[in-house]
C-alpha cells in the first residue's frame, strides 16, 4: 500500500487498546503433516494419473509464504481430447444407463469418503489457497459433502426435477471452475452433473488445483467407474480448449464476466448448453430500523469472508443517512479486530490474497479510490510482511462513479455510499451491470419483501449474507450470467428434458 | 360505377401503443400470389427497433408489477378479441396464399395459445420455484423473475407464429419487440389492433414488420435487450447472432412456441431470498 491509511476517526483509545490487547493472541496452527502434498502430479484421465502428452507441467504456490507446493501436469489440447473422449466412452459405456439407484449410492460413497478426510482436505485447501483454516473447515469441506449428499438423492428421483418432464442425461459435461472456492466449486459441479447421468471433464483453476486432484484420487477410492470424471490442469488456454471441444455437451463455468463472454462467443451456434456464474458487484442495504450489531457481523462475513475473493461478496455497503454515521464508526472498530494472517491458524479471519496478480489488481483498486479522493480506513494492526496479504479496507466518500464503486474488486475492500429512500437504494443496488448477490437489512417485513422484488439480483440474502446450501439454487442476472446452480432449477441444467409422453 | 368502395387499410408497425409508419419511409409491397398489390405494409428500420426497445423498457416495470392473475386476464382477453378478428386474419393470409383451411387453423391455434398461457400465469412461481428446504434456520424462497425486454424472432408463417411466442413472454412479466415478416406481415400488423384493444398497456407488445435478415442483428447488439428468442431466425444465422448477443450476456432460447414449462422457464430467472427463521 503506498496510500496513508486514515486514522479510524470513531476508535478512541479504548478501542485501540483493545485491539492492541487482540493482537497479542496464541497461535494456534493446524497441523500440516495431515496431508502429503506431492511434488508432482498429473492429470486424471480415463481413470489413471498421467502427464501432459507434451510433458509440460507448471507450479502450484502457497499464497501465504510464496513457497512452490507442487509441480503440476499442464493439459495440452490433446490432453483435452483425450479426457472428453474418455469422458465419452465412460457415458456411452455404462454411466448414462446405470439405474439412478446405483449412481446415487456412488455419490453418497463420494460425500461420505469427503467427510472421513475431511481434515485433510481442509488443510490443503488452506495452503494451496490461502484461505482461513476456519473456513475451509466449517464452510467449504462440510458444504462440498453437502452438495454431494444432497445431489446423490436426486439421482433416482430426476422425473419429478421439473413437473410434466420426462429427463434424460445430457451426456459429456465440461466444467471450468475458479480458484477461490476450489474444492467446494468441484463439488458444486460434479454433483448435480453426475447425478443427473452425465459424465464429467473438470478443469481447475491454474493457482488452485490439489484438491481437485485430491477429490479424484477419492472418487477413485469411490470405485467410480474409469473417465466418469477426469480431470485436466492447466492455465485459461486448457479451459478455453474444454470448452470449445465439439465434443462437449454442455460447459459449466464459474469465473470472471469476461471469461464467460468469450465462451458464449466461442460457442455461438454450436447448440452446446451453457451455464454462467460470473461476477458480481452485490449491494449490502442497510435501512436505519435494521439491528445494527447484527449488521456489522453481516458486512464483514459479506466482504471479508475468504478475502473477499467471492463473486456474491457484499462489496458495496449501502446505508441509510440517519444511521451511516453511526454504522461506519462500529465498521471501523470492527475491522481493528479482524485477524490477517496465517491461513493455518485458527484464530485467523482474513487468510492470504491468492495470486500476485490479484494482490496487485486490489491496491490498484484501493490506489484510484485513494487518488479520487475517497477516505480509505484500514486496521491500524500491521499484516504480514511475507506472503500476500491485504487489510481489510472500507472505502467511503464515493460519488459512485467510480471505478471501485461499479467494478469487482474480489479482495478485501468495501465501498460505502448512503442513500435517503427506499426508491433511491433500489436505483443505486441496481446502477451496476453485474446482477447476483444483494442484502437487506431491516427490522420491517414489508420493507424486506417490496426491496427484494426491484432488486436485480439472482440471490437476496434478508438480514443475512453469504448463506449457501445446495438445495437453494444460486446464480446471477445479466452479465453476472445465466442458469442457477443447486436445487431443482440447478438438477434442470443438467438435464435434457421433454414433454412426458412427447 | 354502382356499389360501394372499399376502405383499403394501411399496414403499419405497432410501437408503444401507437401505430406509426416505418421512421425509414420504407415500404415492402405485399400482392396475392398471382401478383395483385394488397398493400405497402410498414417495412421497420434500425431506428424503428430502437425506439421499440426503448417503448418495451418503458413499459416493463409496471407490466411486472401487476400481478400473474391481472396479466393472465389481460392475455385471455387478446385470445377474445382474437376469436373476434377471426376471420380478418384468416382472410388476410388467404390473400397472401395460405389455403383456407390452413389459414383458419394457423388462427385457431394462435387463439387457442393465447388462452393456455393465459392460464399459465398465476402457476409459473408454483411450478418453477418454491421453497427450499435448506440445513439451517431460514426461510429460503425461490420465485421467478422476468428477464426483462425480450426480442422475438417470429417465424413469418401467419398469426400462431407471433402469438406463440409474446404470450409467454409477456405472461412472465416480460414486455416485447416482435418481428415478423413474409406471409405473417399482414396479420402481424392486424394483431397490434387486436393487442391495442385488449388492456395490454402501451409498450408492453411491440410488433415489427420487416426482414429478420437485416433487423434481428441490431436486436442482437442491443444492450437494452434481456433475451432473444430465435425460433424464427433464418437458417444459417445462429452463430453470428448468439456471438453479438454475447456482448451483454443476452440469453438466447428457441422455444418454438412450445406450450409447455421449458417454454415459461425460458422466459424467466429465478430469484432466491434467504430470511433467518431464528429469534
Amino acid at each position: 500500500m503506498t496510500t496513508t491509511p486514515h486514522r479510524a476517526a470513531g476508535a478512541d483509545s479504548g478501542t485501540a487498546g483493545l485491539a492492541r490487547a487482540f493482537a497479542e493472541y496464541v497461535p494456534s496452527i493446524e497441523a500440516r503433516d495431515v496431508v502429503t502434498v506431492r511434488p508432482r502430479y498429473g492429470l486424471v484421465i480415463d481413470g489413471a494419473e498421467r502427464e501432459a502428452r507434451e510433458g509440460r507441467v507448471f507450479a502450484t504456490t502457497e499464497p501465504a509464504t510464496g513457497a512452490h507446493l507442487a509441480d503440476v501436469a499442464e493439459a495440452g489440447d490433446g490432453d483435452v481430447d483425450d479426457a472428453v473422449a474418455a469422458a465419452r466412452r465412460a457415458y456411452e459405456g455404462g454411466w448414462r444407463d446405470l439405474p439412478g439407484r446405483a449412481r446415487a449410492k456412488y455419490l453418497f460413497r463420494i460425500a461420505r469418503l469427503l467427510q472421513d478426510r475431511s481434515r485433510e482436505f481442509a488443510v490443503l485447501e488452506s495452503i494451496d489457497g490461502g484461505k482461513p483454516i476456519r473456513e475451509s473447515r466449517d464452510i467449504d469441506v462440510p458444504l462440498a459433502a453437502a452438495h454431494l449428499f444432497h445431489h446423490a438423492g436426486w439421482a433416482d428421483k430426476l422425473e419429478y426435477a421439473v413437473p410434466g418432464m420426462s429427463a434424460r442425461p445430457l451426456g459429456v459435461v465440461g466444467q471450468i471452475i475458479p480458484w477461490n472456492f476450489p474444492l467446494l466449486m468441484a463439488a458444486w459441479k460434479i454433483a448435480p452433473a453426475l447425478a443427473c447421468g452425465n459424465t464429467v471433464v473438470l478443469k481447475p483453476a491454474e493457482t488452485t488445483p490439489l484438491t481437485a486432484l485430491l477429490l479424484a484420487e477419492l472418487i477413485a477410492e469411490a470405485d467410480l467407474p474409469p473417465g466418469v470424471v477426469n480431470v485436466v490442469t492447466g492455465p485459461g488456454t486448457t479451459g478455453a480448449a474444454l470448452a470449445a471441444h465439439p465434443g462437449v455437451d454442455k460447459v459449466a463455468f464459474t469465473g470472471s464476466t469476461g471469461v464467460g463472454k468469450a465462451i458464449l462467443r466461442a460457442l455461438a451456434g454450436t447448440g452446446t448448453r451453457l451455464t454462467l456464474e460470473l461476477g458480481g458487484k452485490g449491494a449490502n442495504i442497510v435501512f436505519d430500523d435494521a439491528a445494527l450489531d447484527q449488521v456489522v457481523e453481516g458486512i464483514v462475513d459479506g466482504i471479508f469472508f475468504n478475502q473477499g475473493h467471492v463473486c456474491c461478496a457484499g462489496s458495496r455497503l449501502l446505508v441509510q443517512e440517519g444511521v451511516a454515521g453511526e454504522l461506519l464508526d462500529r465498521l471501523r472498530r470492527r475491522i481493528e479486530l479482524l485477524r490477517v494472517g496465517d491461513p493455518l491458524d485458527k484464530n485467523t479471519d482474513v487468510g492470504a490474497i491468492n495470486s500476485s496478480a490479484q494482490l496487485e489488481r486490489i491496491r490498484g483498486f484501493v490506489e484510484g479510490a485513494a487518488a479520487e479522493g475517497c477516505r480509505i480506513d484500514q486496521p491500524a494492526r500491521a499484516i504480514p510482511s511475507e506472503g500476500l496479504f491485504f487489510p481489510p479496507t472500507i472505502v467511503s466518500g464515493l460519488g459512485g462513479s467510480e471505478a471501485i464503486a461499479r467494478e469487482e474488486v474480489f479482495g478485501p475492500v468495501l465501498a460505502v455510499q448512503t442513500f435517503r429512500t427506499e426508491a433511491e437504494a433500489v436505483a443505486k443496488a441496481n446502477a451496476t451491470a453485474y446482477g447476483l448477490s444483494a442484502g437487506i437489512w431491516t427490522e420491517k417485513g414489508s420493507r424486506i419483501l417490496w426491496t427484494s422484488q426491484r432488486l436485480r439480483a439472482g440471490v437476496v440474502w434478508a438480514n443475512c449474507f453469504n448463506q449457501f446450501d445446495p438445495a437453494s439454487p444460486f446464480g446471477g442476472v445479466r452479465e453476472s450470467g445465466f442458469g442457477r446452480e443447486g436445487g431443482r432449477q440447478g438438477l434442470a441444467e443438467y438435464l435434457s428434458l421433454a414433454p412426458v409422453g412427447a | 360505377m354502382t356499389g360501394r368502395l372499399e376502405v383499403r387499410k394501411t399496414y403499419k408497425l405497432f410501437i408503444g401503443g401507437a401505430f406509426p409508419r416505418s421512421e425509414s419511409g420504407r415500404t415492402t409491397p405485399v400482392t396475392t400470389p398471382d401478383g395483385r398489390l394488397l398493400a405497402h405494409v410498414a417495412q421497420a428500420s434500425r431506428k424503428d427497433v430502437r425506439d421499440a426497445v426503448r417503448a418495451a423498457r418503458g413499459a416493463q416495470g409496471a407490466w411486472d408489477g401487476r400481478t400473474p392473475y391481472n396479466r393472465g386476464q389481460i392475455i385471455y382477453r387478446v385470445a377474445e378479441v382474437l376469436e373476434g378478428r377471426s376471420a380478418q386474419l384468416a382472410g388476410e393470409l388467404e390473400a397472401v396464399g395460405v389455403a383456407s383451411a390452413d389459414a383458419r387453423a394457423d388462427v385457431e391455434r394462435a387463439i387457442d395459445a393465447a388462452v393456455y398461457w393465459a392460464g399459465f400465469a398465476d402457476k409459473l412461481d408454483a411450478l418453477a420455484g418454491g421453497v427450499n428446504p435448506v440445513a439451517g434456520p431460514f426461510l429460503n424462497l425461490s420465485t421467478t423473475v422476468p428477464l426483462g425486454v425480450c426480442a422475438l424472432a417470429c417465424p413469418g408463417t401467419g398469426v400462431h407464429g407471433v402469438v406463440s411466442l409474446v404470450c409467454p413472454a409477456i405472461m412472465a412479466g416480460n414486455t416485447v419487440v416482435a418481428l415478423a415478416g413474409g406471409p405473417a406481415a399482414l396479420v402481424t400488423s392486424t394483431l397490434g389492433e387486436v393487442i391495442a384493444t385488449s388492456d395490454v398497456p402501451g409498450g408492453v407488445v411491440n410488433l415489427l414488420t420487416g426482414d429478420h435478415a437485416q433487423l434481428l442483428p441490431w436486436l442482437a447488439d442491443h444492450d437494452d435487450v434481456d433475451l432473444i428468442d430465435l425460433s424464427g431466425a433464418p437458417d444459417g444465422s445462429a452463430a453470428d447472432l448468439e456471438a453479438r448477443a454475447a456482448d451483454n450476456l443476452k440469453r438466447t432460447v428457441r422455444t418454438g412456441g412450445a406450450e409447455d414449462l421449458l417454454t415459461a422457464m425460458a422466459f424467466c430467472e429465478i430469484r432466491t431470498v434467504w430470511h433467518p427463521a431464528r429469534i
